[in-house]
């Protein structure tokens, strides 16, 4: 007997938890269910869904189909003396962790959670603190595997089928769904980050250190009060790290270099109102600030309390209370320090506080025809929707944006316009080719890919 | 699709020459909304093709008007609201906008008047309401606007019947609330007090009357939070829980 997926209608949203829409969600128990739901698909279309850490509507799709790729979460080959492994498409990055950091190796590319499947991280290609150093994720994808609505693409590379692979790269799961993913990790003596923590009062000096100083560290990243004005102008904390050497852990931990166990973790149980406002970002920003060393530090750190902090607490985004909250991340080329800057302003302005608010130096672009990353300053927020006047004042910021030659992430995105959208990505219609050819009747679909007009 | 902030991009209004329903169109289209049909009464249609005419100058793509009539009988609804759906396709909100305030010493003098007025303002808006809930459900999102009234709160003897009529189609509404949770279909029910509208033009303006505008921003922003009733003014909450709570004798007295 063919086993028969199990599909119920539910509502779902993303990370921000704004616009739930309901969906057919499919559970696939093997493999070929993946390829039942595809071939069962009806008018309003299918699309795969990981863990739903997208902010926006990226990984639901209204009225149509969703399949949980989670349920599908093996690691099939690892090949420990070169760090290739093969794995399904539904595996998370926690457990893609747990399996290979005692074999001393690491993902290639960490985004601040861990909690996100290999596919979703393929559909976003997304980055982390090593981008000005290692790329994107994408760009440590050996090969994938891929059910398009016109066929099965096995063994897609960069080298074998450049077009299939850079429109799925960054394409938002609207080619196809992954189903096997092979990675080429990257070799570590320890489960261990050396971390140089500095405190910076402006913003001014925090993107001159940073121009300065990045490019001799794997990681780096700084974050900053969004709240703090005038003199205090984006003050900051910069963070350089390196994966610690075996030679430079201490040595009561030397025994068991490569011992990796995230935390356990706590949980926020559901609340009738956001308890994140204004004011509680505010002191939460200003504690942060005022706790982190006046001089500059260097420690080591496990790898969750560097990468993953927030993964601490499940389910954070509920703090934000039932109306939820919007990421809003951008990417300017260098030489628009001062949209960043007027950006800053702008929000600390509006009063839209966010209280993770992070500045990162991107490395030069792949060839992902969506793909988010290129050369320049990326900056992100996190921002209760009830903001007043939010919609006007993010609608001005992209009109800078897109002035400035740089883009918004469609993974964090729950609100562009259509055409800023586009305007933002050149090789948009491109990308609209290659996908007509793996989908000609377009029935990958999902609400992003509506509200965005991009099939 | 609605954003996460609120904006919209397709709205089908049915009762498209109402005062209060104009005001709302115009309120999306000036939040982005590029989609407006407007269904209206044959006898309505120059008045609905005004306010298309407005929403077009005012950034809608497409403004167009369509034939609607509350009393034809549910297959015609559903023939309706099948054919607007399949031309124009999603639609993220519906607004149930048309209604009656009927002449209560007529319809207490004249029974046929006061079945005149449920006919309009309740079979004819359950009528329409089941088969676009089961639009709304069906696709997945979108939110069907309701307009009750402050006066479904209680009964008063000025227009009793109006007020029988907007408490059935509130109970309706609330009712399909709760069938359509987890579906990612909602609905919206607006209980307005004293609207500066044609519906209300040569009676004399209670207290806290607000106009169309007024009623029209309460409802967008019900749509951008997801709420499930609003009240305009907001104040009316309370003050229709006051009056509710008043002892029937003295309520009785009131020249209300
Ligand atoms: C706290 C937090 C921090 C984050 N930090 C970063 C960061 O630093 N850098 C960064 O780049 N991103 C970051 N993100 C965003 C996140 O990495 C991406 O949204 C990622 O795509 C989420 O993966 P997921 O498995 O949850 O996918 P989902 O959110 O479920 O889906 C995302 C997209 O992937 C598609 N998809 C999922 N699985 C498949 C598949 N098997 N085949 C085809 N398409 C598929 C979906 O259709 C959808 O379009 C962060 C998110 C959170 C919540
Ligand atoms: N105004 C208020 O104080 C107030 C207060 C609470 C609730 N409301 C409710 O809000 C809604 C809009 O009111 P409004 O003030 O905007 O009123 P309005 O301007 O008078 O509009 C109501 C519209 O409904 C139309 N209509 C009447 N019978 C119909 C039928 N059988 N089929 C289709 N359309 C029909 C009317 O057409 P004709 O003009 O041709 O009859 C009119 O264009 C109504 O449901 C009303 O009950 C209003």
């Amino acid at each position: 007997m063919s086993s028969e997926a199990a599909s119920r209608r539910r509502a779902l949203s993303g990370w921000g938890r704004t616009v739930p829409t309901g969906a057919d969600v499919v559970l696939p128990a093997v493999g070929d269910d993946v390829s039942r739901a595809l071939a069962a698909a009806g008018p309003r279309g299918i699309i795969a869904r990981g863990l739903g850490r997208s902010y926006g509507d990226a990984a639901q799709n209204a009225g149509g189909a969703v399949v949980d790729m989670t349920s599908l979460d093996c690691a099939v080959a690892a090949d420990w003396e070169t760090g290739v492994v093969e794995v399904d498409a539904g595996l998370g990055l926690d457990k893609l962790m747990e399996l290979v950091i005692p074999h001393g190796w690491f993902p290639p590319v960490l985004p601040g959670t861990r909690n996100v499947t290999v596919g979703g991280a393929i559909a976003a290609d997304i980055h982390g603190k090593n981008h000005h150093v290692d790329g994107s994720f994408c760009d440590h994808v050996v090969s994938f595997d891929l059910l398009a609505p016109s066929g099965t693409y096995t063994g897609v590379s960069a080298a074998t089928n450049p077009e299939v692979f850079w429109a799925t790269a960054g394409g938002m799961g609207l080619t196809g769904i992954v189903t096997r993913a092979v990675l080429q990790l990257v070799p570590v003596e320890t489960a261990y980050m050396t971390v140089a923590t500095r405190r910076i009062p402006h913003l001014d000096e925090l993107m001159e250190t940073m121009e300065a100083t990045d490019a001799g560290h794997r990681y780096a990243v700084a974050w900053f009060d969004s709240l703090a004005t005038g003199a205090n102008l984006g003050r900051g904390i910069l963070m350089h790290a390196e994966h610690t050497r075996l030679d430079d852990l201490e040595p009561a931990r030397r025994h068991e270099p490569l011992d990796y166990s995230a935390p356990e973790r706590v949980q926020v149980p559901p609340l009738p109102v956001g308890v994140v406002n204004r004011f509680s970002i505010g002191a939460f920003n200003w504690a942060w600030y005022t706790k982190s060393p006046r001089n500059p530090r260097t420690a080591v750190e496990s790898v969750p309390a560097y990468f993953h902090p927030l993964d601490g607490v499940t389910d954070w985004n509920r703090l934000y209370g039932p109306r939820g909250f919007l990421q809003y991340q951008f990417v300017v080329p260098f030489g628009a320090e001062a949209t960043v800057r007027y950006a800053v302003e702008r929000l600390a302005h509006g009063g839209a506080a966010s209280p993770v608010t992070v500045l990162k130096r991107f490395g030069r672009a792949n060839a992902g025809m969506l793909s988010f990353p290129m050369e320049g300053w990326t900056l992100t927020l996190d921002i209760p929707t009830r903001t007043r006047g939010l919609a006007a004042m993010l609608d001005e910021l992209d009109q800078h944006v897109l002035a400035a030659g740089g883009r918004i992430y469609l993974a964090k995105d729950s609100r562009v316009d259509p055409d800023v959208f586009a305007a933002m990505y050149p090789e948009l219609d491109r990308w609209r080719e290659v996908r007509a050819k793996l989908d000609p009747d377009g029935v990958m679909r999902s609400d992003l890919a509506r509200r965005l007009r991009l099939v | 699709m609605q954003d996460a902030l609120g904006k919209v991009d397709s709205l089908l209004v049915l009762g498209g020459a109402s005062d209060i329903a104009r005001a709302t169109a115009l309120a999306f289209v000036e939040r982005g909304a590029r989609v407006v049909v407007l269904a209206a009464l044959e006898s309505d249609k120059a008045a609905a093709e005004e306010n298309a005419a407005a929403l077009r100058a005012a950034g809608a793509a497409t403004a167009e008007v369509v034939g609607f009539d509350a009393w034809a009988d549910p297959d015609e609804h559903q023939r309706f609201v099948d054919g607007v759906f399949g031309h124009y396709g999603d639609f993220d909100v519906v607004h149930l906008a048309w209604g009656v305030l009927g002449d209560q010493d007529r319809n207490s003098r004249d029974a046929r008047a006061a079945l005149a007025e449920l006919r309009t303002n309740l079979t004819g808006a359950v009528s329409l309401l089941m088969p676009i809930a089961n639009r709304l459900e069906q696709q997945g999102h979108g939110t069907a606007v309701v307009m009750s009234s402050a006066a479904a709160e209680r009964p008063r003897r000025s227009n009793f019947v109006y007020g029988a009529s907007k408490v059935g189609l509130d109970y309706v509404a609330q009712g399909l609330q709760d069938r359509l949770q987890g579906t990612g279909a909602r609905v919206l029910i607006v209980r307005p007090g004293f609207v500066k509208t044609k519906m209300t033009a040569g009676m004399a303006a209670a207290p806290l009357a607000v106009d169309a505008g007024d009623v029209a921003r309460i409802i967008v922003e019900g749509v951008a939070t997801g709420k499930e009733i609003v009240w305009a003014p907001p104040l009316f909450r309370w003050v229709m829980s006051g009056l509710r709570h008043m002892p029937r004798a003295v309520f009785r007295r009131l020249p209300i």
